[in-house]
C-alpha cells in the first residue's frame, strides 16, 4: 500500500513539516500562553515564553463574566443546523449540475456564486427590516437561515467540483445494473464522494462558526453565539489581551477538538473511498 | 413568497434543531419583565453587570439579560435598532455625542421618572448639560471623563523637570524632546494615532480647540485651510515624530495604556479613566511614579481636553419604560457608588458624574487623579468648545450625524500626516475637500 | 449521455437550491435597489427623497474610490498569491510520511478556527507591534530595527494577516485533491525514473489545477470583502493606504448611516465582484469543465 520512502527522506520532510507547521500554528500558540499571562506580563519586553507566572485568572474572569456555555450550544447548533441544511438543498443540486448538466449550468453555477459578493454591510439594513417584520432578529432560526443561504453558494460548488472527480462509468455501471438514481445517490455516489463531502462540511461548519457580521448585528442574547461572546471581550477601555485571548481560546477550543476528531475520519474516508 | 420561505424554512430549522433548542428556550415564569440592557464591555460597565443581583433583589419582578459588546459593534448595533424600530433593547448605553442627536429625532424617553432620591441637582453641570436637550434629561450618565496628562514623576525628577498643573504646549513639548531616550526605549509622548474620529480626532480636535481652531464656522463652512489648523496638525506631527513611539499611527488608547503601563512612555496625554489603569500595580509597572496635569494649553484659554461621558437611555416606544426607568435610577444612583465601594472598594466606583463624588473624603484618599479629573472635566465646555463661534455642539466632536464619518475620512488623512506618507499640507487640503464635500451633500453648505 | 430522465430530475432536484437562491438575492437586492435611488439617512429617517442617481454619482467620485479600488484588488491579488505559493508545497509536505502528521495537519488548519477580529488583534498587538511585539523582539535579537509594520507598510501587513487566515483553507482544499490522487500512476512513473519535480508537473500540478481553481473562486468572494482586519489594525489608514472597498462601504453604512450611499456602494462593489469574476472565469474556467 504505501509507497517505499527511505528513512532519510522521511525525517527531512518530518522537520520542514514540523518547522512549518510550528510557524503557522506560532501565533496560536502565543495567543493561548497570553492567554495564562497576568495583563501586564502580556506584553512585557523581551517577552516571556513559559517561565512566567502561569495563572488561570483569566479563565475564572471569563467563567465568572458570561454564561460560555449559552454562547457554545448557539453557535453549535446555529453552526450545525445551518450547515446540515445547505448540504441537504446542496446535495442533490450539485448532483443535478454534475451529471445532468446543461447548457445553462455553469451560468447557473456562476450566478450562484456571485450572490455571495454582495457585501454584507450594503444590505444589512434590508435585513434588518425584514428581520424585524418577521419577528427573526435573535432568533437561531433566523441565524441558521441567513447562514445556510450565505454559505450555500460555496456548499454546491463545493460539492460540484467533488462530484465532477467521479468517473461517469461507474455510475453508468451502476445503471446498467439497473439502479435506480435514488440508490445511486445513496450507495455509489456517497460513499465515494466521503472525502469531498466531509471536508465540504467541515470547511462550511468552520465559516458558519466564524462569521462575526451577520451573527452580531442579527443576535443580541437569546441566540448570541461564541462571536458576541467574544465582542464582549475585545478591545474594552484597558488591557484587555490576556481575558480576550482566553475568551478566544475558549471558543476556538470545540472547533479545534471537531477538527481533530473530523481529520481522522477524513483521512480513513480517504483511504477507503480512493477513486481508482 | 417571503412569507413561504420563512415557513419552510422554520420548519426544516425546528426539526433539525436538537431537543436541547427548546430546553434553552425555556421561557421564566409569566409575571416577570425582562430588560435587555446593551452595554459597552468597560470595566465598569462590567461591574455594574456583576452587580445585578442586588437590583434583582430589590426588584424581584424584573430580570435582566445583558449584551455587553466593545464600544464600536455596540454603537452600529444600537443604532440600527433604534433607527429602525427594532425593539431590540430595553436599556441602551449611549455616548454624549448620540444623546444630543437621538433626543431631537424624539428616539429616547425623557427621564423625569427617576424618583426623588437621583438628585439630578447633584450631576456635575457639565455632564448634565452634554446629556438635556432644552432642560431636559434625556439620558442618566453612568460614569464621565475629561482627558489630561499621566506623567512619570520619576523621569520628570531624573531629568530636573517640574510638571506645572497647568502646562502649555511650549513646556510638553521641551520635557518630551529631553525625555525621549530612544536607545534606552522611552519615548518622551505617547499620543493616539490611529484614524477614527473617536481615535486620533478625539484627540486633536480637543488639541486645535487648544490653538484656537474649530471644525466649522458659523455658516458650516470646515476650517482646515485656516492657520489655526496648521498649527494643530504640525505641532503634534513635529511632537511625534521627534518623541513619539513607533507605530504611533496605529496606536489608539489601548496601545498606548499597554506602552505607559510597561514604562516606555514618559508623558501620555488620554482619557480621565485611564488614570485608574496606570495606578494599578497589577495591570502597571510604573504605578507608583504617576502624576496628573491639566491637558496643554497654547496659552489662548482652552486647554486641549475634552468631555465624554457613558450614558444609560431607554429608546422611545419601549413597552417596559418603566422597568428602565427603576433599572436606570438603580445603576446610576448615589446608593449604586455606595454599593461599588462596600463590594469593590472607592477606588472602583464609575467616576465622573456627581458632585458628591467629589466632596466624598473616602474617595479622595484612594483616588490621586480625582482633583485633575473633575478640574479637567470642569475646563471642559460643550457648547463653547473654541475660543472662536461655533455653529455646534461638543468638544472633541461636532453633535451632527454626518459627524462620524467626516471624523474618520480626517482621520485617515492626519494619520498619513503622522506616518510620513503625506504632508501636513497636503492632508489638511484632503481634510478640507472631504469635509466640504460631505456638507455640501448633507444640505448644510448651500 | 443523460437521458430524457435524469434531465427531468435533474432539474427537480436544482430547484429548490436555485429558488431559494433567487429570493435570498432578489429581495434583498431589489430592497437596495430602491434604497440607493433614495437620500436616506438612518439618522434621519423621516426626510428621505428620490434623488435618481445621485448617490452613485457621489460614491464613484469619492476622491477614496479609486485608491479602494486598487487596494481591494491589491489586497485579494497578494493574498491569493500567498496562500497558494505557499499552500501548495505544504500540502505536498502534509501529503509525504512524516512523523505526527496529524498533530502538525491541525496546527497548519488551525489559524482558520480563530475569528478574523481575533486575530488581527493577536498579529496587530502580541506580534507586529514595533516596541511590544514578539517579532521587534526577535528583530532586536538577530540586531536590525524593528520593522514598524502599520506605519510603513501598512497594506502588507494587513494582507499578511489575511494570508495567514486563508493559508489553511487553500492547504486543506489541496491536501484533499493530493490525496485523492492516484498513487500507483505516481508509484509508476517513479518506478519509470521520473524525477520528483517531473512528476510534480506532469502528474500533481494537473491533477491540482481544479482544487486551485476552486480555491482562488471561494478565496476572492471572501478576500473581496475583507474588513475586520482593517478595522482593527489601522482604520483604514494611514491616508487611505489600507482602505478598500468593503472599509469604504461600512463608513458609509455603519459610521455614517447614510443608507442612500451605502445600497449605492454596495451596488458597484456587486458589479466590481462581477466584473472579477468573469476574468477569472476567463483565465481559470478552463478548469472547471471536465
Amino acid at each position: 500500500m504505501a509507497r517505499k520512502v527511505t528513512a532519510r527522506r522521511v525525517w527531512v520532510s518530518t522537520a520542514a513539516a514540523w518547522l512549518f507547521g510550528f510557524l503557522i500554528f506560532l501565533p496560536i500558540l502565543w495567543m493561548v500562553l497570553t492567554s495564562f499571562k497576568t495583563e501586564l506580563e502580556a506584553f512585557s519586553m523581551p517577552p516571556k515564553f513559559l517561565l512566567f507566572h502561569w495563572t488561570t485568572e483569566n479563565y475564572a474572569t471569563v467563567q465568572e463574566r458570561s454564561d460560555y456555555f449559552h454562547h457554545a450550544v448557539n453557535s453549535l447548533l446555529i453552526a450545525g443546523g445551518s450547515t446540515l441544511i445547505a448540504m441537504i438543498i446542496a446535495i442533490p443540486a450539485a448532483w443535478s449540475m454534475a451529471f445532468a448538466p446543461t447548457r445553462r449550468t455553469k451560468d447557473i453555477l456562476l450566478w450562484m456564486l456571485s450572490t455571495k459578493m454582495m457585501p454584507s454591510v450594503g444590505v444589512l439594513l434590508p435585513i434588518y427590516l425584514i428581520y424585524r417584520d418577521f419577528g427573526l432578529l435573535d432568533r437561531r432560526a433566523g441565524l441558521v437561515m441567513i447562514l445556510c443561504l450565505g454559505n450555500l453558494p460555496i456548499v454546491i460548488w463545493m460539492l460540484f467540483t467533488y462530484f465532477k472527480e467521479i468517473p461517469k462509468d461507474i455510475l453508468e455501471a451502476a445503471r446498467m445494473d439497473g439502479a435506480t438514481i435514488g440508490r445511486e445517490l445513496v450507495y455509489v455516489l456517497t460513499p465515494m464522494a466521503i472525502p469531498g463531502l466531509a471536508s465540504t462540511l467541515l470547511l462550511n461548519f468552520i465559516l458558519a462558526w466564524n462569521e462575526a457580521f451577520w451573527t452580531l448585528n442579527l443576535s443580541t442574547s437569546d441566540a448570541a453565539p461564541l462571536t458576541v461572546f467574544i465582542a464582549s471581550y475585545s478591545s474594552p477601555e484597558g488591557l484587555f489581551w490576556a481575558k480576550l485571548s482566553a475568551a478566544s481560546t475558549l471558543a476556538i477550543a470545540p472547533i479545534i477538538i471537531l477538527g481533530w476528531f473530523t481529520q481522522r475520519q477524513l483521512v480513513r474516508g480517504l483511504t477507503f473511498g480512493a477513486v481508482k | 413568497m417571503l412569507n413561504a420561505i420563512r415557513e419552510v424554512t422554520v420548519k426544516h430549522v425546528l426539526s433539525a434543531l436538537l431537543g436541547a433548542a427548546t430546553l434553552l428556550g425555556a421561557a421564566p415564569s409569566v409575571a416577570q419583565t425582562t430588560l435587555t440592557i446593551a452595554t459597552v464591555n468597560n470595566g465598569d460597565m462590567i461591574r455594574m453587570q456583576a452587580l445585578t443581583n442586588d437590583f434583582t433583589a430589590k426588584n424581584p419582578d424584573i430580570t435582566v439579560k445583558w449584551v455587553t459588546l466593545e464600544e464600536n459593534v455596540l454603537r452600529q448595533r444600537v443604532t440600527t435598532d433604534i433607527a429602525t424600530k427594532g425593539g431590540q433593547f430595553d436599556v441602551l448605553t449611549i455616548g454624549t455625542y448620540e444623546v444630543p442627536i437621538w433626543a431631537k429625532k424624539n428616539w429616547l424617553v425623557p427621564l423625569d421618572n427617576l424618583g426623588a432620591d437621583y438628585d439630578a441637582a447633584d450631576l456635575l453641570p457639565k455632564i448634565r448639560d452634554a446629556v438635556s436637550v432644552s432642560g431636559k434629561l434625556y439620558a442618566a450618565p453612568f460614569y464621565g471623563e475629561s482627558s489630561m496628562v499621566m506623567y512619570r514623576t520619576d523621569l520628570f525628577q531624573k531629568a530636573g523637570l517640574t510638571m506645572p498643573e497647568n502646562p502649555t504646549w511650549d513646556f510638553v513639548i521641551d520635557a518630551a524632546n529631553k525625555l525621549t531616550d530612544k536607545s534606552g526605549g522611552v519615548y518622551g509622548i505617547c499620543l493616539r494615532g490611529k484614524a477614527g474620529w473617536g481615535e486620533n480626532m478625539a484627540f486633536l480636535t480637543a488639541m486645535s480647540n487648544s490653538f484656537g481652531a474649530r471644525w466649522f464656522d458659523e455658516k458650516w463652512q470646515p476650517q482646515f485651510d485656516k492657520p489655526e489648523w496648521k498649527k494643530t496638525l504640525s505641532t503634534y506631527v513635529d511632537l511625534m515624530k521627534a518623541a513619539g513611539p513607533p507605530g504611533a499611527s496605529s496606536n489608539g488608547f489601548n496601545e498606548n495604556l499597554a506602552l505607559f503601563n510597561s514604562g516606555k512612555c514618559a508623558m501620555w496625554i488620554d482619557a480621565t479613566v485611564a488614570a485608574s489603569f496606570v495606578t494599578n500595580p497589577k495591570d502597571s509597572k510604573v504605578a507608583d511614579k504617576v502624576g496628573f496635569a491639566l491637558a496643554p494649553n497654547a496659552g489662548l484659554g482652552k486647554n486641549a481636553n475634552w468631555l465624554w461621558a457613558w450614558n444609560l437611555a431607554i429608546p422611545a416606544g419601549s413597552k417596559k419604560t418603566a422597568a428602565a426607568e427603576k433599572f436606570i435610577a438603580w445603576a446610576t444612583s448615589k446608593d449604586y457608588t455606595k454599593l461599588v465601594a462596600s463590594k469593590e472598594g472607592w477606588a472602583n466606583v464609575p467616576p465622573g458624574t456627581r458632585t458628591s463624588l467629589y466632596q466624598n473624603p473616602e474617595y479622595l484618599k484612594v483616588a490621586p487623579f480625582a482633583k485633575l479629573t473633575l478640574a479637567s472635566i470642569d475646563a471642559a465646555d460643550p457648547n463653547k468648545p473654541s475660543v472662536q463661534p461655533v455653529p455646534y455642539v461638543g468638544v472633541q466632536y461636532a453633535a451632527i450625524p454626518e459627524f462620524q464619518g467626516i471624523g474618520t475620512a480626517v482621520g485617515q488623512q492626519f494619520s498619513a500626516a503622522l506616518a510620513g506618507s503625506s504632508t501636513v499640507d497636503a492632508a489638511l487640503a484632503a481634510a478640507q475637500t472631504a469635509t466640504e464635500r460631505e456638507m455640501k451633500r448633507a444640505g448644510y453648505i448651500k | 449521455m443523460a437521458t430524457q430522465q435524469t434531465q427531468v430530475l435533474g432539474r427537480a432536484l436544482l430547484t429548490p437550491a436555485v429558488a431559494l437562491l433567487f429570493i435570498w438575492m432578489i429581495v434583498p437586492l431589489a430592497m437596495t435597489i430602491y434604497f440607493s435611488t433614495l437620500h436616506y439617512s438612518l439618522l434621519d429617517s423621516e426626510a428621505w427623497s428620490f434623488v435618481g442617481l445621485e448617490n452613485f454619482r457621489y460614491f464613484l467620485t469619492d476622491p477614496a474610490f479609486l485608491t479602494a479600488l486598487r487596494n481591494t484588488l491589491v489586497l485579494v491579488g497578494s493574498v491569493l498569491a500567498i496562500t497558494i505559493l505557499l499552500g501548495t508545497p505544504l500540502a505536498l509536505l502534509l501529503d509525504q510520511q512524516v512523523v505526527g502528521r496529524s498533530i502538525i495537519r491541525l496546527m497548519v488548519i488551525a489559524p482558520f478556527f480563530v475569528m478574523p477580529t481575533v486575530s488581527a488583534l493577536v498579529w496587530k498587538n502580541l506580534l507586529m507591534h514595533p516596541v511590544s511585539g514578539l517579532f521587534a523582539w526577535v528583530a532586536t535579537l538577530v540586531g536590525t530595527t524593528p520593522i514598524d509594520w502599520f506605519n510603513d507598510v501598512p497594506l502588507f501587513s494587513v494582507i499578511l494577516i489575511v494570508a495567514w487566515q486563508w493559508l489553511p483553507f487553500a492547504t486543506l482544499i489541496l491536501l484533499t485533491a493530493l490525496q485523492s490522487q492516484d498513487e500507483e500512476q505516481k508509484e509508476a512513473a517513479e518506478m519509470d525514473g521520473a524525477s520528483a519535480l517531473s512528476t510534480f508537473i506532469y502528474l500533481t500540478l494537473p491533477h491540482l489545477a481544479r482544487p486551485i481553481t476552486v480555491v482562488i473562486l471561494i478565496e476572492t468572494i471572501f478576500l473581496l470583502t475583507v474588513f475586520a482586519e482593517i478595522f482593527v489594525t489601522t482604520g483604514g489608514g494611514p491616508g487611505l493606504a489600507t482602505t478598500n472597498i468593503a472599509f469604504l462601504i461600512y463608513t458609509q453604512a455603519l459610521v455614517q448611516y447614510d443608507v442612500g450611499n451605502a445600497s449605492a456602494g454596495g451596488l458597484v462593489a456587486v458589479v466590481i465582484a462581477n466584473i472579477v469574476a468573469f476574468f477569472l472565469v476567463r483565465i481559470v474556467g478552463r478548469n472547471l469543465e471536465a
